[in-house]
């Protein structure tokens, strides 16, 4: 085959609703496009685990202490699904974390805000994870087989993520004034952040088209937005907390909820590296490689000298 | 790209099981230093809601995989063979059971 018929080959299964496997052939920006969405998406998931893993030792009981163990848990095997479907488009895991450290590859921004209370494990759960689910769903219909999979167990797992943080929200909506008064001042942190993991608006959005053409993104990032809006006003009613925007009103001709502005200058800034704990994920990150040097060497040792010797048996 | 590392833990594909009397189905990857950790791993990574009652793994080099370039000589020849289905065969009405 021409180069220009693999590409005809590869249009025509991506016209088809058919999914692209690693040994397929495939358009270089294409690779290119899922090694960065993709490993953004597994780096977002490891250090994710940062800012709940501040709370493990300080869960109010047994009982959530067990489940946010259990989800963190989940993140880091998110995580690791999301490497290995990256690994399969010809990158090392090696490579992928020193993009990491290096800084060179992002994550997620909304993890370089800071946990101050009980009740942002509730946030986090509730809107970080809502809003990571919204995008995530549509993903399990993307075209790369191996991300879909991947894709596929994440959603199956993330539900329990976000209802337990609901039921955190929910019990200390319905206690004290001081409990009521920390979930609603958790909201009001997290939410124009939560607005803005959707990405950038549609009109500054340069990847968007041709992600969409090639089906690695099914929706645009504002379409993703106002559907994570338009459920969560609704949720936010149940918990009787207040939306954090003074200007959100419904818009009957449009059918949804009209909001106010982001401010994308301060996204912009935390992407670059400014936000509240970027270096603090970072340094955590990498000294917990580095000092993990010594297991992943020791292990590889231990394996080539037990090998060695089941040879040496063999041979004798 | 692919610079493979010398210290980078070999990669391993994982089968499961999901319950007995099933085959085992691939799931994914990771990274083992070798079969027992790699069978420990897959376990929590793969296996955290009970998805299996056996684990297989292989290490990812070994796995020899078919060429999709060569999709259409391999799989195009049983195409035309539709008499290997049972639907191609008219029974009279009267048939039952069959």
């Amino acid at each position: 085959m021409t180069v220009h018929s693999f590409q005809e080959h590869f249009d025509s299964l991506i016209d088809r609703e058919l999914t692209i496997e690693p040994r397929d052939w495939m358009p270089d920006d294409y690779r290119k496009t899922l090694i960065r969405q993709i490993s953004q998406h597994a780096h977002s998931e490891i250090v994710g685990m940062l800012p709940e893993g501040n709370w493990i030792t300080r869960a109010p009981s047994l009982r959530r202490k067990a489940v946010l163990l259990a989800k963190i848990q989940d993140e880091a095997g998110h995580g690791l699904y999301l490497y290995s479907a990256a690994e399969t488009l010809g990158v090392t895991r090696d490579e992928l974390y020193d993009q990491l450290h290096s800084g060179k590859a992002k994550y997620s921004s909304i993890f370089n805000y800071p946990t101050l209370t009980w009740a942002d494990m509730g946030a986090i759960g509730w809107l970080v994870d809502g809003a990571a689910i919204m995008n995530q769903v549509p993903l399990c219909r993307t075209s790369y087989g191996p991300y879909a999979r991947a894709m596929v167990r994440v959603c199956k797992e993330e539900s329990f993520h976000q209802r337990q943080g609901f039921e955190i929200m929910l019990t200390l909506s319905k206690g004290t004034e001081v409990q009521k008064k920390m979930a609603q001042d958790s909201f009001n942190r997290w939410w124009w952040p939560s607005l803005m993991m959707f990405g950038p608006p549609d009109a500054e959005s340069p990847h968007t088209e041709q992600s969409v053409r090639w089906r690695i993104k099914r929706l645009t990032n504002d379409e993703l937005r106002q559907k994570f809006i338009d459920v969560t006003v609704e949720q936010a009613k149940v918990l009787g907390l207040e939306m954090p925007d003074k200007d959100l009103v419904w818009n009957e001709a449009r059918g949804h909820y009209d909001s106010g502005a982001i401010n994308w200058d301060e996204f912009w800034n935390v992407v670059k590296g400014n936000g509240p704990c970027n270096k603090q994920r970072l340094e955590t990150r990498k000294k917990a490689w580095e000092e993990g040097k010594w297991v992943r060497d020791a292990a590889m040792a231990n394996a080539e000298k037990r090998k060695a010797k089941k040879e040496a048996a063999k041979a004798a | 790209m692919n610079n493979t590392n010398k210290n980078e833990w070999p990669l391993w594909e994982v089968f499961i099981r999901s319950k007995a009397g099933l085959d085992h189905k691939h799931a994914g990857s990771l990274h083992a230093a070798d079969a027992q950790m790699a069978i420990e791993n897959a376990r929590d990574v793969y296996t955290r809601r009970m998805e299996g009652v056996s684990i297989w793994v292989v290490e990812s080099k070994n796995i020899h995989a078919s060429d999709p370039g060569e999709s259409e000589s391999l799989y195009d020849p049983a195409n035309d063979k539709i008499y290997r289905h049972p639907t191609f065969y008219n029974l009279p009405d009267e048939v039952k059971y069959m």
